[in-house]
Protein backbone atom coordinates (compact mmCIF):
# COMPACT_ATOMS: atom_id res chain seq x y z
CA UNK A 1 0.00 0.00 0.00
CA UNK A 2 1.43 3.36 -1.05
CA UNK A 3 0.18 5.69 1.66
CA UNK A 4 -0.95 3.98 4.82
CA UNK A 5 -2.22 7.24 6.29
CA UNK A 6 -4.80 7.69 3.52
CA UNK A 7 -6.71 4.58 4.55
CA UNK A 8 -10.08 4.74 6.25
CA UNK A 9 -10.42 3.29 9.73
CA UNK A 10 -12.35 0.30 8.32
CA UNK A 11 -9.69 -0.37 5.66
CA UNK A 12 -6.89 -0.15 8.20
CA UNK A 13 -8.75 -2.41 10.61
CA UNK A 14 -9.24 -5.06 7.92
CA UNK A 15 -5.59 -4.80 6.79
CA UNK A 16 -4.26 -5.08 10.36
CA UNK A 17 -6.54 -7.96 11.25
CA UNK A 18 -5.60 -9.79 8.04
CA UNK A 19 -1.94 -9.17 9.03
CA UNK A 20 -1.25 -7.42 5.72
CA UNK A 21 0.27 -4.56 7.72
CA UNK A 22 1.42 -4.35 11.30
CA UNK A 23 0.23 -1.75 13.78
CA UNK A 24 3.86 -0.60 14.09
CA UNK A 25 4.09 0.10 10.35
CA UNK A 26 0.78 1.92 10.43
CA UNK A 27 1.52 3.89 13.61
CA UNK A 28 5.02 4.76 12.37
CA UNK A 29 3.54 6.23 9.19
CA UNK A 30 1.24 8.45 11.25
CA UNK A 31 4.02 9.55 13.62
CA UNK A 32 5.96 10.73 10.55
CA UNK A 33 2.91 12.43 9.05
CA UNK A 34 2.27 14.25 12.33
CA UNK A 35 5.85 15.58 12.37
CA UNK A 36 5.49 16.80 8.79
CA UNK A 37 2.08 18.25 9.64
CA UNK A 38 3.31 20.49 12.48
CA UNK A 39 2.67 23.68 10.47
CA UNK A 40 -1.07 22.92 10.90
CA UNK A 41 -0.72 23.01 14.72
CA UNK A 42 -3.32 20.25 14.99
CA UNK A 43 -1.71 18.56 18.00
CA UNK A 44 -0.98 20.19 21.35
CA UNK A 45 0.83 17.10 22.62
CA UNK A 46 2.35 14.44 20.37
CA UNK A 47 2.73 11.01 21.92
CA UNK A 48 4.76 9.26 19.23
CA UNK A 49 6.96 7.18 21.56
CA UNK A 50 4.05 5.96 23.63
CA UNK A 51 2.12 5.24 20.41
CA UNK A 52 4.90 2.97 19.14
CA UNK A 53 4.85 1.06 22.45
CA UNK A 54 1.08 0.65 22.26
CA UNK A 55 1.42 -0.51 18.62
CA UNK A 56 3.98 -3.10 19.68
CA UNK A 57 1.61 -4.48 22.31
CA UNK A 58 -1.18 -4.58 19.69
CA UNK A 59 0.98 -6.48 17.21
CA UNK A 60 1.67 -9.13 19.87
CA UNK A 61 -2.03 -9.48 20.60
CA UNK A 62 -2.86 -9.76 16.91
CA UNK A 63 -0.18 -12.44 16.50
CA UNK A 64 -2.01 -14.42 19.18
CA UNK A 65 -5.40 -13.58 17.58
CA UNK A 66 -6.44 -11.74 20.74
CA UNK A 67 -7.10 -8.32 19.19
CA UNK A 68 -10.02 -6.05 20.12
CA UNK A 69 -12.38 -4.18 17.76
CA UNK A 70 -9.88 -1.35 17.22
CA UNK A 71 -6.68 -3.31 17.77
CA UNK A 72 -3.59 -1.44 16.62
CA UNK A 73 -5.48 1.49 15.08
CA UNK A 74 -3.92 4.94 15.73
CA UNK A 75 -6.32 7.65 16.86
CA UNK A 76 -6.13 11.31 17.88
CA UNK A 77 -7.78 12.48 21.11
CA UNK A 78 -9.18 15.95 21.62
CA UNK A 79 -7.22 17.54 24.45
CA UNK A 80 -10.36 17.80 26.56
CA UNK A 81 -10.35 14.07 27.41
CA UNK A 82 -8.26 13.29 30.48
CA UNK A 83 -5.55 10.76 29.66
CA UNK A 84 -3.69 9.20 32.54
CA UNK A 85 -0.07 10.36 32.64
CA UNK A 86 -0.42 12.44 29.46
CA UNK A 87 -0.79 16.21 29.80
CA UNK A 88 -4.38 17.41 29.30
CA UNK A 89 -4.74 21.16 28.77
CA UNK A 90 -8.25 21.97 27.45
CA UNK A 91 -6.15 24.42 25.37
CA UNK A 92 -6.07 26.72 28.41
CA UNK A 93 -3.18 28.32 30.22
CA UNK A 94 -4.95 27.52 33.47
CA UNK A 95 -4.51 23.77 32.82
CA UNK A 96 -1.28 24.13 30.84
CA UNK A 97 0.70 21.61 32.91
CA UNK A 98 -2.10 19.39 34.17
CA UNK A 99 -1.29 15.67 34.06
CA UNK A 100 -4.39 13.66 34.99
CA UNK A 101 -3.93 10.75 37.38
CA UNK A 102 -7.00 9.11 35.79
CA UNK A 103 -8.44 8.24 32.37
CA UNK A 104 -11.72 9.38 30.81
CA UNK A 105 -14.23 6.59 30.25
CA UNK A 106 -14.47 7.19 26.50
CA UNK A 107 -10.70 6.94 25.98
CA UNK A 108 -10.49 3.96 28.34
CA UNK A 109 -13.10 2.22 26.15
CA UNK A 110 -10.92 2.93 23.09
CA UNK A 111 -7.73 1.59 24.70
CA UNK A 112 -9.60 -1.47 25.99
CA UNK A 113 -10.56 -2.18 22.36
CA UNK A 114 -6.87 -2.00 21.40
CA UNK A 115 -6.65 1.49 19.87
CA UNK A 116 -3.33 3.38 19.83
CA UNK A 117 -3.08 7.02 20.98
CA UNK A 118 -1.11 9.33 18.67
CA UNK A 119 -1.53 12.45 20.78
CA UNK A 120 -3.82 15.19 22.02
CA UNK A 121 -5.38 17.57 19.53
CA UNK A 122 -5.84 21.32 19.71
CA UNK A 123 -9.19 22.98 20.40
CA UNK A 124 -10.79 26.26 21.38
CA UNK A 125 -10.03 27.02 25.02
CA UNK A 126 -12.38 24.85 27.14
CA UNK A 127 -14.19 24.06 23.85
CA UNK A 128 -15.55 27.62 23.70
CA UNK A 129 -15.34 28.78 20.13
CA UNK A 130 -16.10 27.84 16.53
CA UNK A 131 -12.73 28.40 14.86
CA UNK A 132 -10.03 27.02 17.18
CA UNK A 133 -8.71 30.58 17.51
CA UNK A 134 -9.30 30.89 21.27
CA UNK A 135 -6.72 28.17 22.03
CA UNK A 136 -3.88 29.21 24.34
CA UNK A 137 -1.68 27.05 22.09
CA UNK A 138 -2.33 29.04 18.92
CA UNK A 139 -4.76 28.60 16.05
CA UNK A 140 -5.02 25.45 13.91
CA UNK A 141 -4.93 25.85 10.16
CA UNK A 142 -7.46 24.08 7.97
CA UNK A 143 -5.71 21.65 5.57
CA UNK A 144 -8.06 23.02 2.90
CA UNK A 145 -7.38 26.26 1.06
CA UNK A 146 -9.60 28.00 -1.46
CA UNK A 147 -8.65 27.26 -5.07
CA UNK A 148 -7.96 30.94 -5.70
CA UNK A 149 -5.98 31.78 -2.55
CA UNK A 150 -3.15 30.71 -0.25
CA UNK A 151 -4.76 32.31 2.79
CA UNK A 152 -4.95 30.16 5.91
CA UNK A 153 -8.47 29.17 6.87
CA UNK A 154 -9.85 28.02 10.22
CA UNK A 155 -10.63 24.30 10.71
CA UNK A 156 -13.84 25.06 12.60
CA UNK A 157 -14.20 24.55 16.31
CA UNK A 158 -14.10 23.76 18.97
CA UNK A 159 -12.74 20.37 17.83
CA UNK A 160 -10.49 22.07 15.24
CA UNK A 161 -7.34 20.07 15.93
CA UNK A 162 -9.30 16.84 15.52
CA UNK A 163 -10.99 17.97 12.29
CA UNK A 164 -7.67 19.12 10.81
CA UNK A 165 -5.93 15.90 11.89
CA UNK A 166 -8.60 13.72 10.24
CA UNK A 167 -8.68 15.76 7.01
CA UNK A 168 -4.87 15.94 6.75
CA UNK A 169 -4.40 12.19 7.38
CA UNK A 170 -2.64 12.80 10.71
CA UNK A 171 -4.75 10.03 12.32
CA UNK A 172 -7.22 7.35 11.22
CA UNK A 173 -10.00 8.95 13.27
CA UNK A 174 -10.35 11.30 16.22
CA UNK A 175 -12.54 12.01 19.21
CA UNK A 176 -14.34 15.30 19.58
CA UNK A 177 -16.87 16.86 21.92
CA UNK A 178 -19.95 18.82 20.91
CA UNK A 179 -21.71 21.36 23.14
CA UNK A 180 -23.25 23.57 20.43
CA UNK A 181 -21.83 22.15 17.20
CA UNK A 182 -18.18 21.53 18.08
CA UNK A 183 -17.98 18.18 16.28
CA UNK A 184 -20.31 18.77 13.34
CA UNK A 185 -19.22 22.29 12.30
CA UNK A 186 -15.46 21.49 12.16
CA UNK A 187 -16.18 18.20 10.35
CA UNK A 188 -18.27 20.10 7.78
CA UNK A 189 -15.66 22.75 7.01
CA UNK A 190 -12.90 20.13 6.64
CA UNK A 191 -14.89 17.79 4.39
CA UNK A 192 -15.15 14.91 6.85
CA UNK A 193 -17.74 13.15 9.02
CA UNK A 194 -18.63 14.26 12.57
CA UNK A 195 -21.20 12.59 14.83
CA UNK A 196 -22.70 14.01 18.01
CA UNK A 197 -24.50 11.16 19.75
CA UNK A 198 -27.61 11.46 21.91
CA UNK A 199 -26.98 13.12 25.29
CA UNK A 200 -26.18 10.22 27.62
CA UNK A 201 -24.92 7.85 24.92
CA UNK A 202 -21.23 8.33 25.81
CA UNK A 203 -19.99 8.86 29.35
CA UNK A 204 -18.80 12.36 30.19
CA UNK A 205 -16.55 11.10 32.99
CA UNK A 206 -13.05 12.50 32.61
CA UNK A 207 -13.97 15.02 29.93
CA UNK A 208 -13.14 18.56 31.07
CA UNK A 209 -16.62 20.03 31.63
CA UNK A 210 -17.93 23.09 29.81
CA UNK A 211 -21.76 22.93 29.91
CA UNK A 212 -22.70 19.64 31.49
CA UNK A 213 -26.30 19.44 30.22
CA UNK A 214 -25.12 19.92 26.62
CA UNK A 215 -21.63 18.34 26.35
CA UNK A 216 -21.39 15.03 24.52
CA UNK A 217 -18.41 13.14 23.09
CA UNK A 218 -18.43 11.70 19.59
CA UNK A 219 -16.28 10.51 16.69
CA UNK A 220 -14.73 12.53 13.84
CA UNK A 221 -13.89 10.30 10.92
CA UNK A 222 -13.25 9.99 7.20
CA UNK A 223 -16.42 8.02 6.48
CA UNK A 224 -19.83 7.24 7.95
CA UNK A 225 -18.79 3.61 8.38
CA UNK A 226 -15.80 4.75 10.46
CA UNK A 227 -18.13 6.84 12.65
CA UNK A 228 -20.29 3.74 13.21
CA UNK A 229 -17.23 1.72 14.21
CA UNK A 230 -15.96 4.41 16.60
CA UNK A 231 -19.33 5.03 18.27
CA UNK A 232 -19.79 1.33 19.01
CA UNK A 233 -16.65 1.42 21.17
CA UNK A 234 -16.99 4.95 22.60
CA UNK A 235 -20.56 4.48 23.84
CA UNK A 236 -21.20 2.85 27.21
CA UNK A 237 -23.24 3.19 30.35
CA UNK A 238 -20.96 4.31 33.17
CA UNK A 239 -21.42 4.32 36.93
CA UNK A 240 -19.10 7.36 37.04
CA UNK A 241 -21.56 9.49 34.99
CA UNK A 242 -25.08 9.53 36.38
CA UNK A 243 -26.36 11.01 33.10
CA UNK A 244 -25.04 8.16 30.96
CA UNK A 245 -28.04 6.13 29.90
CA UNK A 246 -28.44 2.37 30.03
CA UNK A 247 -29.64 1.68 26.50
CA UNK A 248 -28.07 -1.21 24.57
CA UNK A 249 -25.35 -0.21 22.08
CA UNK A 250 -26.12 -1.94 18.77
CA UNK A 251 -23.56 -2.91 16.13
CA UNK A 252 -24.02 0.29 14.13
CA UNK A 253 -21.75 -0.88 11.31
CA UNK A 254 -23.89 -3.95 10.60
CA UNK A 255 -26.99 -1.76 10.40
CA UNK A 256 -25.52 0.73 7.89
CA UNK A 257 -26.54 -0.84 4.64
CA UNK A 258 -30.23 -1.55 5.23
CA UNK A 259 -31.24 1.12 2.72
CA UNK A 260 -33.64 3.99 3.28
CA UNK A 261 -36.71 2.85 1.35
CA UNK A 262 -39.74 4.40 3.04
CA UNK A 263 -37.64 6.48 5.47
CA UNK A 264 -39.40 9.77 6.19
CA UNK A 265 -36.97 12.70 5.93
CA UNK A 266 -38.14 16.00 7.42
CA UNK A 267 -37.08 19.35 5.96
CA UNK A 268 -37.53 22.04 8.62
CA UNK A 269 -38.62 25.21 6.86
CA UNK A 270 -37.20 27.49 9.58
CA UNK A 271 -33.67 26.44 8.58
CA UNK A 272 -33.94 28.50 5.39
CA UNK A 273 -32.57 31.71 6.85
CA UNK A 274 -31.55 35.09 5.48
CA UNK A 275 -27.94 35.72 4.59
CA UNK A 276 -27.02 32.11 3.92
CA UNK A 277 -25.23 31.72 0.55
CA UNK A 278 -27.32 30.25 -2.27
CA UNK A 279 -24.92 27.33 -2.71
CA UNK A 280 -25.71 26.12 0.82
CA UNK A 281 -29.44 26.00 0.11
CA UNK A 282 -28.82 24.44 -3.31
CA UNK A 283 -26.79 21.66 -1.70
CA UNK A 284 -29.55 21.11 0.84
CA UNK A 285 -32.10 20.64 -1.97
CA UNK A 286 -29.70 18.29 -3.72
CA UNK A 287 -29.37 16.25 -0.50
CA UNK A 288 -33.14 15.84 -0.30
CA UNK A 289 -33.19 14.73 -3.96
CA UNK A 290 -30.47 12.13 -3.27
CA UNK A 291 -32.50 10.62 -0.44
CA UNK A 292 -35.72 10.71 -2.46
CA UNK A 293 -33.98 8.90 -5.34
CA UNK A 294 -33.11 6.10 -2.88
CA UNK A 295 -36.71 5.64 -1.82
CA UNK A 296 -37.07 8.10 1.08
CA UNK A 297 -40.17 10.20 1.50
CA UNK A 298 -39.51 13.94 1.89
CA UNK A 299 -41.84 15.81 4.25
CA UNK A 300 -41.85 19.47 5.19
CA UNK A 301 -41.86 20.03 8.96
CA UNK A 302 -41.82 23.05 11.23
CA UNK A 303 -39.57 23.82 14.18
CA UNK A 304 -41.10 27.17 15.15
CA UNK A 305 -38.68 28.10 17.96
CA UNK A 306 -35.52 27.64 15.89
CA UNK A 307 -34.54 31.30 15.92
CA UNK A 308 -34.53 31.35 19.73
CA UNK A 309 -32.09 28.46 20.01
CA UNK A 310 -28.84 30.45 19.81
CA UNK A 311 -29.82 33.12 22.36
CA UNK A 312 -31.15 30.36 24.63
CA UNK A 313 -27.82 28.56 24.27
CA UNK A 314 -25.89 31.72 25.14
CA UNK A 315 -27.67 31.83 28.49
CA UNK A 316 -27.66 28.13 29.37
CA UNK A 317 -24.09 27.33 28.26
CA UNK A 318 -22.37 30.31 29.98
CA UNK A 319 -24.42 29.68 33.15
CA UNK A 320 -23.17 26.11 33.32
CA UNK A 321 -19.69 27.23 32.29
CA UNK A 322 -19.45 29.77 35.12
CA UNK A 323 -20.41 27.06 37.58
CA UNK A 324 -18.13 24.34 36.15
CA UNK A 325 -15.11 26.63 35.83
CA UNK A 326 -15.37 27.76 39.44
CA UNK A 327 -13.12 24.81 40.29
CA UNK A 328 -10.06 26.48 38.73
CA UNK A 329 -8.79 28.37 41.72
CA UNK A 330 -5.01 28.02 41.55
CA UNK A 331 -4.93 25.90 44.71
CA UNK A 332 -5.23 22.20 43.91
CA UNK A 333 -4.07 22.08 40.30
CA UNK A 334 -3.45 24.36 37.36
CA UNK A 335 -1.99 27.84 37.04
CA UNK A 336 -1.33 29.84 40.21
CA UNK A 337 -0.54 33.55 40.11
CA UNK A 338 2.44 34.73 42.12
CA UNK A 339 2.47 37.55 44.66
CA UNK A 340 -1.12 37.23 45.88
CA UNK A 341 -1.97 39.25 49.00
CA UNK A 342 -4.57 36.86 50.34
CA UNK A 343 -6.68 33.89 49.30
CA UNK A 344 -9.28 35.92 47.37
CA UNK A 345 -6.54 37.78 45.56
CA UNK A 346 -4.98 34.40 44.71
CA UNK A 347 -8.25 33.16 43.17
CA UNK A 348 -8.87 36.35 41.23
CA UNK A 349 -5.35 36.72 39.89
CA UNK A 350 -4.90 33.05 39.00
CA UNK A 351 -8.20 33.01 37.11
CA UNK A 352 -7.58 36.38 35.47
CA UNK A 353 -4.17 35.22 34.21
CA UNK A 354 -5.21 31.66 33.39
CA UNK A 355 -8.40 32.16 31.37
CA UNK A 356 -8.41 33.68 27.88
CA UNK A 357 -10.73 36.45 26.67
CA UNK A 358 -13.62 34.31 25.38
CA UNK A 359 -13.69 32.10 28.47
CA UNK A 360 -13.71 35.19 30.72
CA UNK A 361 -16.55 36.67 28.71
CA UNK A 362 -18.63 33.51 29.14
CA UNK A 363 -17.88 33.23 32.86
CA UNK A 364 -19.11 36.82 33.28
CA UNK A 365 -22.26 36.24 31.20
CA UNK A 366 -22.99 33.11 33.21
CA UNK A 367 -22.39 34.78 36.55
CA UNK A 368 -24.68 37.65 35.54
CA UNK A 369 -27.61 35.51 34.36
CA UNK A 370 -27.45 33.43 37.53
CA UNK A 371 -27.10 36.40 39.89
CA UNK A 372 -29.84 37.59 42.23
CA UNK A 373 -32.52 39.57 40.40
CA UNK A 374 -31.67 38.29 36.94
CA UNK A 375 -32.13 34.54 37.35
CA UNK A 376 -35.83 34.56 36.39
CA UNK A 377 -35.45 37.00 33.50
CA UNK A 378 -32.61 35.07 31.91
CA UNK A 379 -31.79 31.59 33.14
CA UNK A 380 -35.27 30.46 34.09
CA UNK A 381 -36.73 31.82 30.83
CA UNK A 382 -34.00 30.12 28.80
CA UNK A 383 -34.76 26.77 30.45
CA UNK A 384 -38.42 27.19 29.45
CA UNK A 385 -37.39 28.02 25.90
CA UNK A 386 -35.37 24.85 25.93
CA UNK A 387 -38.52 22.88 26.73
CA UNK A 388 -40.27 24.53 23.76
CA UNK A 389 -37.34 23.79 21.43
CA UNK A 390 -37.36 20.13 22.44
CA UNK A 391 -41.14 20.03 22.04
CA UNK A 392 -40.73 21.27 18.45
CA UNK A 393 -38.54 18.27 17.70
CA UNK A 394 -40.89 15.83 19.44
CA UNK A 395 -43.73 17.09 17.24
CA UNK A 396 -41.64 17.00 14.05
CA UNK A 397 -40.60 13.41 14.77
CA UNK A 398 -44.24 12.37 14.73
CA UNK A 399 -44.10 13.07 10.99
CA UNK A 400 -40.59 11.94 10.11
CA UNK A 401 -37.71 9.65 11.15
CA UNK A 402 -34.76 11.96 10.52
CA UNK A 403 -34.29 15.63 9.65
CA UNK A 404 -32.03 16.99 6.90
CA UNK A 405 -30.47 20.47 7.18
CA UNK A 406 -27.27 22.28 6.24
CA UNK A 407 -24.51 21.94 8.88
CA UNK A 408 -23.03 25.44 8.68
CA UNK A 409 -24.08 28.82 7.26
CA UNK A 410 -20.90 28.90 5.13
CA UNK A 411 -17.58 27.23 4.33
CA UNK A 412 -14.32 27.65 6.29
CA UNK A 413 -13.39 31.32 6.74
CA UNK A 414 -10.05 33.08 7.02
CA UNK A 415 -8.10 33.10 10.27
CA UNK A 416 -8.95 36.36 12.06
CA UNK A 417 -12.06 37.07 9.97
CA UNK A 418 -14.59 36.73 12.79
CA UNK A 419 -12.63 37.49 15.95
CA UNK A 420 -13.79 41.10 16.53
CA UNK A 421 -17.50 40.54 17.09
CA UNK A 422 -18.38 37.56 19.34
CA UNK A 423 -21.92 37.43 17.90
CA UNK A 424 -20.63 36.83 14.40
CA UNK A 425 -18.69 33.80 15.64
CA UNK A 426 -21.67 32.50 17.61
CA UNK A 427 -23.78 32.43 14.42
CA UNK A 428 -21.57 29.61 13.09
CA UNK A 429 -23.64 27.25 15.25
CA UNK A 430 -27.07 28.42 14.07
CA UNK A 431 -27.95 25.02 12.50
CA UNK A 432 -26.27 22.77 15.04
CA UNK A 433 -27.09 24.25 18.46
CA UNK A 434 -30.77 23.23 18.48
CA UNK A 435 -29.69 19.58 18.53
CA UNK A 436 -27.70 20.02 21.77
CA UNK A 437 -30.52 21.90 23.46
CA UNK A 438 -32.85 18.97 22.66
CA UNK A 439 -30.25 16.29 23.49
CA UNK A 440 -30.61 14.63 20.08
CA UNK A 441 -28.03 12.90 17.88
CA UNK A 442 -26.76 14.74 14.80
CA UNK A 443 -24.21 13.98 12.11
CA UNK A 444 -22.47 16.04 9.44
CA UNK A 445 -21.60 14.36 6.15
CA UNK A 446 -19.40 15.97 3.46
CA UNK A 447 -21.70 16.65 0.51
CA UNK A 448 -20.03 19.01 -1.93
CA UNK A 449 -17.59 21.82 -2.67
CA UNK A 450 -18.14 25.55 -3.03
CA UNK A 451 -17.26 27.34 -6.23
CA UNK A 452 -13.82 27.97 -4.66
CA UNK A 453 -13.28 24.31 -3.84
CA UNK A 454 -14.07 24.38 -0.12
CA UNK A 455 -16.05 21.55 1.48
CA UNK A 456 -19.63 21.86 2.72
CA UNK A 457 -21.57 19.44 4.88
CA UNK A 458 -25.16 18.34 5.29
CA UNK A 459 -26.53 17.60 8.73
CA UNK A 460 -28.92 14.81 9.63
CA UNK A 461 -30.70 14.87 12.99
CA UNK A 462 -32.16 11.71 14.55
CA UNK A 463 -34.48 10.65 17.32
CA UNK A 464 -32.95 10.15 20.76
CA UNK A 465 -30.89 6.93 20.90
CA UNK A 466 -31.68 6.11 17.28
CA UNK A 467 -28.13 6.59 16.01
CA UNK A 468 -28.61 3.42 13.91
CA UNK A 469 -31.24 5.05 11.67
CA UNK A 470 -29.27 8.30 11.65
CA UNK A 471 -26.12 6.53 10.44
CA UNK A 472 -28.08 4.60 7.81
CA UNK A 473 -29.47 7.86 6.41
CA UNK A 474 -26.00 9.44 6.59
CA UNK A 475 -24.58 6.46 4.70
CA UNK A 476 -27.20 7.07 1.99
CA UNK A 477 -26.18 10.74 1.71
CA UNK A 478 -22.51 9.77 1.61
CA UNK A 479 -23.09 7.18 -1.13
CA UNK A 480 -24.99 9.65 -3.30
CA UNK A 481 -22.63 12.57 -2.68
CA UNK A 482 -19.63 10.39 -3.56
CA UNK A 483 -17.35 13.02 -1.99
CA UNK A 484 -13.82 11.85 -2.80
CA UNK A 485 -12.00 15.15 -2.38
CA UNK A 486 -8.97 15.66 -0.20
CA UNK A 487 -6.94 18.79 0.45
CA UNK A 488 -3.59 19.25 -1.32
CA UNK A 489 -0.87 18.60 1.26
CA UNK A 490 0.72 22.05 0.99
CA UNK A 491 2.49 21.63 4.33
CA UNK A 492 4.50 18.66 3.00
CA UNK A 493 7.32 20.62 1.38
CA UNK B 1 -31.44 46.90 30.63
CA UNK B 2 -27.82 47.60 30.10
CA UNK B 3 -24.61 46.55 31.78
CA UNK B 4 -22.22 49.31 32.85
CA UNK B 5 -18.67 49.37 34.08
CA UNK B 6 -19.67 49.01 37.72
CA UNK B 7 -21.87 46.01 36.96
CA UNK B 8 -18.96 44.31 35.21
CA UNK B 9 -16.79 45.02 38.23
CA UNK B 10 -19.43 43.52 40.52
CA UNK B 11 -19.92 40.35 38.40
CA UNK B 12 -16.17 39.93 38.07
CA UNK B 13 -15.93 40.06 41.87
CA UNK B 14 -18.68 37.43 42.19
CA UNK B 15 -16.85 35.27 39.63
CA UNK B 16 -13.50 35.75 41.43
CA UNK B 17 -11.99 36.98 38.20
CA UNK B 18 -9.45 39.79 38.08
CA UNK B 19 -10.52 42.02 35.19
CA UNK B 20 -8.07 44.91 34.70
CA UNK B 21 -9.63 48.39 35.10
CA UNK B 22 -8.93 49.17 31.43
CA UNK B 23 -10.92 46.08 30.32
CA UNK B 24 -14.09 46.93 32.30
CA UNK B 25 -15.51 49.43 29.81
CA UNK B 26 -14.85 47.36 26.65
CA UNK B 27 -16.20 44.25 28.42
CA UNK B 28 -19.40 46.13 29.30
CA UNK B 29 -19.79 46.92 25.58
CA UNK B 30 -19.28 43.29 24.57
CA UNK B 31 -21.72 42.01 27.17
CA UNK B 32 -24.33 44.57 26.18
CA UNK B 33 -24.12 43.44 22.57
CA UNK B 34 -24.84 39.89 23.68
CA UNK B 35 -27.59 40.79 26.16
CA UNK B 36 -29.37 43.00 23.61
CA UNK B 37 -29.44 40.06 21.20
CA UNK B 38 -30.70 37.72 23.92
CA UNK B 39 -33.56 40.15 24.66
CA UNK B 40 -35.47 38.53 21.76
CA UNK B 41 -36.38 35.69 24.12
CA UNK B 42 -38.78 38.17 25.75
CA UNK B 43 -41.06 37.83 22.68
CA UNK B 44 -41.97 34.27 23.56
CA UNK B 45 -44.90 33.46 25.83
CA UNK B 46 -43.59 31.02 28.39
CA UNK B 47 -46.46 31.05 30.92
CA UNK B 48 -47.16 27.51 32.04
CA UNK B 49 -44.13 26.07 30.24
CA UNK B 50 -42.07 23.92 32.60
CA UNK B 51 -38.33 24.68 32.77
CA UNK B 52 -36.17 21.97 31.24
CA UNK B 53 -34.50 19.84 33.86
CA UNK B 54 -33.25 16.95 31.72
CA UNK B 55 -33.29 16.28 27.97
CA UNK B 56 -33.44 12.55 28.56
CA UNK B 57 -36.32 11.12 30.55
CA UNK B 58 -34.67 8.91 33.14
CA UNK B 59 -34.83 8.20 36.81
CA UNK B 60 -31.94 9.30 38.97
CA UNK B 61 -29.63 6.40 39.53
CA UNK B 62 -29.16 4.89 42.94
CA UNK B 63 -26.17 3.06 44.27
CA UNK B 64 -25.01 1.56 47.51
CA UNK B 65 -23.58 4.15 49.90
CA UNK B 66 -20.12 2.64 49.84
CA UNK B 67 -16.58 3.91 49.38
CA UNK B 68 -15.52 2.88 45.87
CA UNK B 69 -12.26 4.76 45.53
CA UNK B 70 -9.75 6.64 47.64
CA UNK B 71 -6.45 6.47 49.47
CA UNK B 72 -4.76 8.43 46.68
CA UNK B 73 -3.34 11.42 48.51
CA UNK B 74 -0.02 11.17 46.64
CA UNK B 75 -1.74 11.25 43.26
CA UNK B 76 -3.93 14.16 44.32
CA UNK B 77 -0.86 16.25 45.09
CA UNK B 78 0.86 15.63 41.72
CA UNK B 79 -0.68 18.70 40.11
CA UNK B 80 -0.66 21.01 43.13
CA UNK B 81 1.04 24.33 42.29
CA UNK B 82 2.28 24.51 45.90
CA UNK B 83 2.05 21.72 48.42
CA UNK B 84 3.86 20.07 51.25
CA UNK B 85 3.30 16.51 52.46
CA UNK B 86 -0.41 16.04 51.82
CA UNK B 87 -1.38 19.70 52.24
CA UNK B 88 -2.12 22.40 49.67
CA UNK B 89 -0.30 25.60 50.59
CA UNK B 90 -2.33 28.84 50.39
CA UNK B 91 -1.77 32.41 51.60
CA UNK B 92 -2.57 32.97 55.26
CA UNK B 93 -6.36 32.90 55.74
CA UNK B 94 -6.78 33.55 59.47
CA UNK B 95 -4.88 36.39 61.07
Amino acid sequence: MSDLTAMTLAEARDAVQAKKISSKELTGAFVKAIEAGRPLNAYITEAGEQAMLMADVSDRRIAKSEGGALEGLPLAIKDLFCTKGVRTTAASKILGNFVPPYESTVTQNLWDAGAVMLGKTNLDEFAMGSSNETSAFGPVFNPWRASNSNANLVPGGSSGGSSAAVAADLCLAATGTDTGGSIRQPAAVTGRVGLKPTYGRCSRFGIVAFASSLDQAGPMTKTVRDAAIMLKTMASVDAKDSTSVDVPVPDYEKLLEGGIKGLRVGIPKEYRIDGVPAEINALWTKGADWLKAQGAEIVEVSLPHTKYALPTYYIVAPAECSSNLARYDGVRFGHRASGARDITDLYEKSRGEGFGAEVQRRILIGTYVLSAGYYDAYYSRAQKLRTLIKRDFDQAFEKCDVLLTPTTPGPAFAVGAKTTDPLEMYLQDVFTVTVNLAGLPGISVPAGLTENGLPLGLQLIGKAFDEATLLRAAYAVETAADFKHSPAKWWNV
Amino acid sequence: MSVDKDTVRRIAKLARLAVPEARLEPMAGELNGIFQWVEMLGEVKVDGVPAMTSVVAQKLKWREDQVTDGGKADELMINAPDGTDHFFVVPKVVE
